[in-house]
């Protein structure tokens, strides 16, 4: 073999370094029992609390399709176009919800989305360090407030509020619309639209700002390298790479306002009517069910409200999951980062 | 930074225009933050101006008076939500881990994917729905409203959040702590349970807090499940009151002195939401050596 | 007493990728073994093996007998039972964050169910002794985390761990590539006096480690056990001329 001068390696072994000598005894283990039963017991167990999450998906969808058979065997879909809501001679059309439904969570919608995006803005853009925290929790504050206390606030402090200022205010100046027309009670679709904003708006305000915290720094250093003002640079940088990730996070919060129960209920009058004043009472999906349910005697009215919590049920689905995947493919699940 | 080919004085011009826009988008930004707050403040003012001053022992111990009659209170409302929402975590927070322990050691296959779409789809349920399904599932079969029913649909709400926070928090254990267990000869269940939970101990109560504080306000799902009742109850299978189902009956009266009781229930239930997190809050950052997350 | 390792035909398969061919090894009872070769040459996939702990891997796959003193590592035995008669010693130190210096050295024997105290506070003891933690840690082995030691002192604790359940082989992957030059001696003095009553299986990258602590080197290439014999023989006199190759430092 060649020359392995080069490698000599030392041979000598290290000192003691106790003194003590080692000894080994018996395992004290040699009885124990080695689990596989409790595994498979242990496996089984999780595996039902995983199978029991779909199960309930799966109860959901077979007690509202089947329990709303009667209704959709009598009315087909001129249910949801029939404009008569009449407990008493068994007769149920749904158009007064879905249109209070939609109107309400719309103008929830005009209203909070400017606010909310001008509150995900400022935070992530424009804030100075030491107030994105506090300001950020207060905003998810907003989220934690149950909805039965919004309504409550709203009965006493808003429609009050509404009735003796900005009801006559918006019936002088944009009553030739015809949206702001009718006797100002205070409580009506007006109220309701209001209410709803506030309660989206934490949603699309921190969907908003988890999409902006990730778009990558370098995009706005180099609109302002190119010498961009701020707000140049946020409206060509940052928002427009956003854009979709903004959209998904505006539509889930139409997909909350579309099934939120307790406020509306408490201040859009319930009245199934449909009118073209935002002044006008109105009634939604989700309030009639409130309101009707624990009192429906009789198998049709039951089928018909169920029918209609069907109807939220899937409008709901479909809404979330289109927001999921708009945010989604902004985000691709990265976990939102801080700016340095 | 102007542009530096154009004449002195459209440059000027360009300039401030464009200054102009730029102030005017962070006037607009700040407006936008005073006016969410707005409502937030107000809100808690209320409560605190209107709610404070009808807390007393009276309306902490006391029942309800009938209708028209000024007095009484809402402990059995307060005792009520107690009552169901231990049932609703009894069902819930086991089979939320239970779930999420799953989807972090097993679920990485088309099942797994599978449940957690479900997940999430639960979660965008309207909790007014889930009212629905708790009754045909509950009452109808019982043949009258109960703590149960409510019970039932408060742990289907809590099942999607405590799921996905529970498997996220698993997931972050570091794998080399499952190697060292695994490499002592600890069979795997002991391993999730002994050494894996009790690391990501924190991050999972966080995930059932906050499951909590989002039940503990809910009322549509209780309209006709637990139904309220104007007495105490503890028993598993009758109406039972709910704090926030009193306050909106009260709240939709036509009578003042409920309308005050309804404050201050709403005060109460603030109060309580709020003591839950910071108690566990507390509880688990003292409790532990110190863990992930 | 330690025990001896029968290696016969073993071949290892990471999905469809072989990561061991047709390894044939005996290791010596209570003597150190040491594994060298250049990186993703199969020696950890190899030591892995040995306790089974590839299985926890999902595509992983072992042909071949491995032996175990006189019973068979794979037929008739649970991994679970397997590992507690196999120690091992990981790269990076991986202590229990949340439990104590005490409740991670009876961590093998409280989460299989023994629960003598008295008995407990012994093993405890003796096997910090054994892996020379006793005398800087006796006083705070309630009170500290077994994450607030220093690296090197991570390590013996997780030694002391392993020591607890009294295994009879110890297997160790690289142990000292994570830590500093004094730990790195203080555990290589470690593993000299551990040997005496424990078989030891060291993966190492250092060669001089290996030189200095074991008694036998085996000489892994591209999943290939290429040469397996005394150490003074590989480093002063190998076979092969691979074997030569590396320890020259012609490569890896």
């Amino acid at each position: 073999m060649a020359n392995h001068a080069l490698f000599r390696p030392q041979m000598t072994g290290p000192q003691s370094v106790t003194g003590e000598k080692i000894k080994r005894h018996a395992s004290p283990l040699l009885n124990a029992s080695d689990g596989v039963f409790a595994d498979r017991v242990f496996s089984w167990a999780i595996l039902g609390c995983a199978v029991i999450v779909l199960a309930i998906l799966a109860l959901i969808v077979w007690q509202l399709v089947g329990r709303s058979q009667l209704s959709w065997h009598a009315f087909g879909w001129k249910f949801f176009w029939g404009q008569d809501w009449d407990p008493v001679n068994d007769h149920y059309g749904a158009l007064p919800f879905v249109f209070g439904t939609l109107v309400s969570s719309f103008l929830a919608l005009i209203i909070a989305v400017p606010l909310a995006v001008g509150v995900g803005v400022f935070t992530t853009e424009m804030c100075p360090r030491w107030l994105r925290g506090p300001l950020s929790f207060t905003t998810e504050l907003l989220a934690a407030i149950p909805s039965v206390i919004y309504g409550l606030w709203a009965i006493f402090v808003l429609v009050p509020i509404l009735r003796n200022y900005v009801q006559p205010f918006l019936a002088k100046t944009l009553g030739w619309t015809g949206l702001f027309s009718g006797p100002p009670y205070g409580i009506g679709m007006l109220a309701a639209g209001i209410i709803l904003a506030i309660m989206i708006i934490p949603i699309i305000s921190s969907i908003t700002r988890e999409v902006l915290s990730v778009v990558p720094q370098h995009q706005r250093e180099a609109a302002l390298a190119l010498g961009a003002t701020r707000w140049e640079m946020i409206h060509l940088a940052v928002l427009r790479n956003a854009r979709a990730g903004i959209v998904g996070g505006i539509i889930l919060g139409l997909g909350r306002a579309l099934g939120e129960t307790m406020a509306v209920t408490m201040v859009i009058g319930n009245r199934p009517e449909i009118a073209k004043s935002l002044f006008a009472p109105g009634y939604t999906m989700a309030s009639v069910l409130a309101n009707e349910f624990s009192e429906a005697a009789g198998d049709l009215y039951l089928s018909a409200l169920v029918e209609i919590g069907l109807a939220l049920f899937l409008v709901t689905i479909v809404v979330n999951a289109l927001a999921r995947f708009l945010v989604w493919s902004v985000t691709r699940g990265q976990p939102a980062r801080g700016r340095a | 930074m102007p542009d530096t080919t154009a004449p002195v004085a459209a440059r000027l011009e360009i300039s401030l225009w464009r200054r102009i826009a730029d102030h005017l988008a962070t006037c607009f930004a700040v407006s936008t933050v005073i006016i969410v707050l707005a409502p937030l403040v107000a809100i808690f003012a209320y409560l605190v101006i209107k709610g404070v001053g009808s807390v007393n022992l009276a309306f902490l111990t006391q029942t309800p008076k009938p209708p028209g009659e000024v007095g009484g209170g809402m402990a059995n409302a307060i005792a009520g939500s107690v009552l169901i929402l231990a049932i609703g975590s009894l069902l819930g927070v086991p089979l939320g881990i239970g779930a999420g322990i799953y989807l972090a050691e097993f679920g990485r296959n088309r099942f797994g994917d599978a449940v957690r779409f479900v997940s999430d789809v639960l979660n965008g349920v309207p909790s007014i729905v889930i009212g629905i399904v708790a009754y045909a599932l509950v009452v109808l079969r019982q043949k009258h409203f109960s703590a149960l029913a409510g019970g039932v649909a408060l742990a289907i709400m809590m099942v999607p959040t405590i799921t996905r926070t529970t498997e996220e928090m698993l997931l972050l254990v570091p794998n080399t702590l499952r190697e060292a267990a695994y490499g002592l000869g600890v069979p795997r269940w002991r391993t999730t349970l002994s050494i894996l939970l009790r690391t990501a101990t924190s991050g999972v109560i966080t995930g059932v807090m906050l499951a909590f504080a989002r039940v503990a306000g809910e009322t549509a799902p209780l309209l006709f499940t637990a139904f309220g009742n104007q007495y105490w109850n503890w028993r598993l299978d009758q109406p039972t009151a709910a704090l926030p189902l009193q306050i909106f009956t009260y709240a939709i009266s036509p009578y003042d002195d409920w309308h005050r009781q309804a404050w201050a229930g709403a005060l109460v239930l603030i109060i309580l939401i709020v003591s839950a997190v910071a108690a566990v809050r507390f509880v688990v950052r003292h409790g532990t050596l110190g863990g992930v997350a | 007493m330690g025990v001896g390792i029968q290696v016969e035909k073993l071949n290892a398969w990471y999905g469809k990728t072989q990561a061991l061919h047709e390894i044939n090894l005996n290791v010596q009872a209570n003597h150190a073994t040491a594994l060298i070769g250049p990186s993703g040459c199969g020696k950890s996939t190899f030591i892995r093996c040995l306790n089974r702990m590839h299985e926890t891997t999902p595509e992983a796959r072992v042909e071949g007998k491995i032996k175990i003193g006189e019973f068979d590592a794979y037929e008739g035995t649970s991994a679970t039972k397997l590992r507690r008669r196999i120690g091992m010693v990981f790269q990076k130190p991986n202590p229990f964050p949340t439990m104590s210096i005490y409740d991670n050295v009876a961590a093998g024997l409280k989460l299989n169910g023994y629960r003598d105290k008295k008995h407990l506070d012994d093993v405890v003891e003796k096997s910090l002794m054994s892996s020379a933690l006793w005398e800087e840690v006796k006083d705070s082995i309630h009170k500290k985390s077994g994450a607030s030691l220093s690296g090197g002192q991570q390590q013996r604790l997780c030694i002391a761990r392993a020591l607890a359940v009294e295994p009879e082989v110890l297997l160790m992957d690289e142990p000292c590539s994570a830590l500093d030059p004094i730990s790195t001696g203080k555990i290589e003095e470690l593993i000299f006096e551990l040997k005496a009553q424990y078989t030891i299986v060291i993966v190492t990258h250092n060669m001089q480690q290996a030189a200095r602590v074991a008694e036998y080197t085996g000489f892994f290439l591209l999943g290939r056990l290429i040469e397996y014999d005394k150490t003074e023989k590989i480093f002063t006199n190998p076979s092969d001329k691979r074997t030569e190759d590396y320890i020259t430092g012609r490569f890896g």
